[in-house]
């Protein structure tokens, strides 16, 4: 049984790790290396090596250019990773903050039809995004809204907070409401039970959110394409419109901005991965 | 005497079609303690709920010391409630939990006065070494404790104990009892204790009211309640073996079963129809006239509790454990008439 495990922890780990593996070669390979037939697997120091060759002269050049625009462009890299933390820690505080009141509501108060309305939230999810493109296009237009933060900020903000109501509203309903009742008749009024009781016990509940989230808030392509062509373009935009550019696909760059692109997001999950797995679980063990 | 501390006037509550509590009305006496006698589902807890203020009622109106309290906030009343559940704050500990409710707004108390007093409390039911332990993290009498010990650091001016020993073992729930009775007494703050429990009730009650579907059937000291029950419901709250209660009607001066069995005789001016409340150290398993038979012995040690078969009618009595019973003895079961109560029932059927 134990040697099973590693048998599928192994060659699932290789699996998922092989692509990164490949992009930080890759980030480290200058444009010839990248794009030679024969795959170089390993960076050496050395000045010249033999093209073709098993090893590659190691550079950092890629990432030094990141922070020069790319011709065509007009910002640096840099610019467009700024746009997605933005975009993406706002709309996902919004999210957080929106999703946890109303599923609050949802929990703990009668509200006429919550059935229905909690039926409509969750039905937000039901089209496939990219179907509203065009109705979201033209009601932007309308207000303006197409290549600023706040466009984007809202689209995912409206996209996330079903996810985060219904998400917030299992944790919240977990919480018994024997603690809040004790706060109010040790003399709290409903609100402030809301801050000392309600807040601190869902804290697992709101990383789970969060992470969720940010994860499709950092992700999302077609919105951020559709929406955008200046001011708020986002990395995984930036780096599709790098395609068919006169110099070739700039391999290098795009894979060491990924990188760059990959770790906030991977820290952040690190960060509250003892909320996640409390979060998984949570639910199914009751007390 | 002056005003009552507490008086509730015509209290009730329904939630939807159910009538949780109907026209609820009690006082309570300053430094009294008041238990609400009652099985499960009789609204017991809906009607403390109501009193701390977690819930509003549908009619009636409450006030403390004269004032009204119907619609205040349960943060204003300055009344504490003790859960069944304990609830205590599980990401605390314990010395949080007490702080918890002194850390109130409005409740202003320095740093000092909260030491004190949670130095006080824990002194006083004997949590101190368990102060700075995670709530989660205790047995479950040390968190009744401390449950009741939030109640106590409030110091407030009056405690509501919603079943508070019902979660606990029976050894524990005796020795919290007897602490329980000497913490009230020693603090003097007026308390409603409700419970199922029939020896909770007898006692810790000085008064007990007697609580069944939503309504308040009897309230007296607890010897009134358990000698003198008005109704064959209060009566069967208290005592065990319950109280044998049979349906009879007069017949030649007799009190006759359904079967006709003659087995009392019937005053001269009480109804013709009635229901006789025996409790089961009444009956006597010898000396009467008409034969039953023995289905269960249950053996308490000291004295036995025999299930038998009279003419039809399944009755219980307590008897000394001197005698070796067994099932299918016959005996004949006779009724001391000085310990009988009597409610008569309606007329109809002549």
């Amino acid at each position: 049984m134990k040697y099973l495990r590693w048998l599928v922890i192994i060659p699932y780990f290789c699996l998922a790790t092989l692509p990164l593996c490949w992009l930080f070669l890759t980030s480290l390979k200058t444009q010839e290396a990248a794009i030679s037939p024969t795959a170089s697997l390993i960076p050496t120091t050395a000045e010249n090596t033999a093209p073709g060759g098993l090893s590659f002269s190691a550079t950092l050049d890629a990432y030094r250019k990141l922070a020069t625009p790319h011709t065509g462009k007009a910002h640096a890299f840099f610019h467009y990773l700024f746009n997605s933390v933005i975009i993406g820690l706002l709309s996902t505080l919004a999210s957080v903050v929106l999703g946890t009141g109303c599923a609050y509501g949802f929990s703990r108060f009668r509200i006429a039809g919550a059935r229905d309305w909690l039926f409509f939230i969750l039905s937000t999810r039901f089209l496939p995004p990219l179907a509203v493109v065009v109705p979201v296009l033209m009601m932007y237009r309308a207000f303006d809204l197409p290549n600023t933060h706040l466009g984007l900020i809202l689209l995912y903000t409206a996209f996330n907070l079903s996810l985060a109501v219904w998400l917030m509203k299992g944790f919240i309903d977990e919480i018994p409401r024997a603690y809040e009742e004790a706060a109010l008749v040790d003399g709290y009024s409903p609100l402030q039970a809301f801050y000392k009781i309600i807040l601190p016990h869902s804290a697992t509940g709101m990383a789970v959110t969060a992470v969720f989230c940010l994860i499709s808030a950092w992700n999302e392509y077609g919105f951020a394409l559709a929406l955008n062509n200046a001011e708020a373009v986002t990395v995984p935009v930036y780096f599709a419109g790098l395609q068919g550019n006169i110099q070739g696909i700039p391999w290098p760059q795009i894979a060491a901005g990924v990188l760059i692109f990959v770790v906030p997001i991977v820290s952040f999950t690190v960060l509250v991965r003892n909320h996640l797995l409390r979060g998984v679980t949570f639910g199914t063990i009751k007390q | 005497m002056n005003d009552p501390f507490l008086k509730i006037d015509n209290l009730s509550k329904n939630y939807g079609e159910t009538q949780a509590l109907s026209e609820i009305s009690l006082s309570l006496h300053a430094e009294e303690l008041l238990v609400i006698l009652g099985p499960t589902g009789a609204g017991k807890t809906t009607l403390l709920r109501i009193i701390a203020g977690l819930e509003t009622a549908d009619a009636g109106r409450i006030a403390v010391k004269g004032a009204d309290i119907t619609h205040q906030l349960p943060a204003e009343r300055d009344i504490a409630l003790v859960f069944q559940n304990f609830s205590l704050y599980p990401n605390k500990t314990v010395r949080q939990n007490l702080e918890f409710p002194l850390q109130a707004p409005g409740r202003n108390l320095s740093k000092e006065d909260i030491a004190n007093r949670i130095a006080h409390s824990a002194d006083l039911l004997r949590i101190t070494p368990l102060l700075d332990r995670p709530a989660t993290r205790l047995s479950g009498g040390e968190m009744q404790r401390v449950a009741i010990g939030r109640a106590i650091v409030r110091q407030p001016q009056l405690f509501l104990l919603d079943e508070p020993l019902t979660n606990l073992d029976a050894k524990l729930r005796e020795v919290l009892r007897v602490e329980l009775i000497r913490l009230q007494r020693d603090l003097g703050t007026p308390m409603i204790y409700v419970t199922h429990d029939r020896i909770e009730a007898l006692s810790m009650g000085d008064r007990i009211a007697v609580l069944s579907e939503g309504k308040i059937l009897q309230i007296g000291s607890p010897e009134e309640i358990y000698q003198q029950p008005n109704s064959p419901t209060v009566a069967r709250q208290l005592g065990y073996p319950p109280i044998n209660t049979i349906d009879v009607h007069k017949r030649r001066g007799q009190w006759s079963t359904a079967s006709n069995h003659p087995i009392m005789t019937a005053d001269h001016n009480a109804p013709s129809n009635a229901t006789l409340g025996i409790r089961a150290e009444n009956i006597s398993p010898r000396g009467g006239e008409i034969p039953a038979t023995i289905e269960v012995v249950e053996d308490l040690g000291a004295s036995t509790i025999l299930l038998a078969d009279w003419a039809g009618q399944p009755i219980q009595i307590l008897t000394s454990g001197e005698q070796p019973w067994h099932i299918g003895d016959e005996i004949y079961p006779s009724i001391d008439p000085d310990r009988v109560l009597v409610w008569g029932t309606t007329d109809e059927q002549g």
